[in-house]
């Protein structure tokens, strides 16, 4: 989902940040409130950005002869909301880009706003909606592996927008790119969402006392 | 909401990692390909539909070998795996230390003719 170095159009690359820099203020306020109101939580925030970290180094094969990583970025909105993830996923982004030549200083804004806004607000939507069933692993599954899904969709319709193809415009490219990125991502959101299980049953076993807290401020929120 | 016990759970944990190796290495086994990377395939693509596109910011830094590239993203991949596990880690310390100095003051509090059984 790394949209690589200058491979936006300079306007695209401009509107994309503009859209993702709000997210990233507003991310900054959530994780300054938590951890202000609540210090014991930091431990766990560093949790979930090491997730982050960990998961998106991986570079999995996929049923299409590539590879590809997934995000990690389901577990971090699931415990803590959307919005800290904005802060996290932009920190290994940034990380990526700097030291890693991946991704890239340009294009940031746009793989922010795959990564680091739209899949976390997924994984919260969907981990909300299916908590309530009573079913909270399912739950946390659906909401890491369609959040990993989402953030490539993303991807494959920012590039779509950028470069339309020649015959067929934006839909004829978006399934180019779709094809390139969506299907690859299939079988690695499901690992991302097992992974994402194993974490949040051993938070489940060792960490009850946090996710009593975070579940009060959930519900405050 | 009954949570499983914590035995049946460390069994379901086992049946995570076997998927996550299995959905892993079926594509190795039965499909055979380049396993190039789908960021790069996403740059091919975007070169096929506007061959005349060209990147206009270079990445600030240069990795001299894709040894350097491995380097770098084992080691990002090791720090958070640290993290994971120190996290963890202690969280579970803290629970087994408040277990066992439950079961202490549970046992002194009982009577004296119960504390053999205790032991």
């Amino acid at each position: 989902m790394h949209i690589a170095e200058g491979f936006l159009p300079f306007s695209w690359a401009v509107f994309w940040w503009l859209v993702s820099l709000p997210f990233l203020l507003i991310g900054m306020r959530s994780m300054a409130r938590i951890t202000r109101e609540h210090p014991e939580l930091k431990l766990l925030l560093a949790l979930a950005g090491a997730f982050t970290f960990v998961l998106s180094a991986l570079k999995l094969p996929s049923v299409t002869g590539s590879c590809s990583h997934p995000t990690g970025t389901g577990l971090g909105a699931i415990l803590f909301g959307p919005w800290v993830m904005t802060v996290l996923g932009s920190v290994v982004l940034l990380f990526q880009a700097l030291l890693l030549a991946h991704g890239g200083l340009t294009t940031l804004g746009a793989n922010m706003f795959s990564m680091a806004i739209v899949g976390p607000l997924v994984a919260w939507l969907v981990f909300r909606s299916l908590n309530s069933t009573g079913n909270t692993r399912l739950a946390v599954f659906a909401a890491a592996a369609l959040a990993d899904l989402a953030t490539y969709v993303v991807t494959a319709g920012q590039l779509a927008l950028a470069f339309p193809a020649a015959s067929g415009g934006f839909s004829a490219s978006f399934l180019k790119f779709g094809s390139i990125f969506a299907i690859t991502q299939l079988p690695l959101a499901i690992t991302e969402g097992l992974l994402t299980v194993l974490v949040w049953n051993w938070l489940q076993n060792y960490g009850q006392r946090e996710l009593t807290t975070l579940q009060q401020l959930a519900q405050k929120a | 909401m009954t949570n499983p016990k914590p035995q049946q759970r460390a069994q379901h944990n086992w049946l995570l990692v076997a998927g996550v190796l299995a959905l892993t290495i079926f594509p190795l086994l039965f499909v055979r390909g380049e396993y190039a990377g789908s960021d790069g395939q996403g740059q091919e693509a975007i070169e096929t539909l506007q061959p005349n596109y060209e990147a206009w910011f270079e990445p600030l830094v240069e990795l001299p070998s894709s040894e350097i590239e491995s380097l770098l993203f084992s080691s990002q991949a090791a720090l958070g795996a640290g993290v994971i596990g120190y996290v963890i880690g202690l969280y579970r310390g803290r629970s087994e230390g408040r277990n066992q100095t439950d079961s202490v003051s549970k046992s002194t509090c009982s009577k004296p003719k119960d504390e053999p059984s205790a032991l």
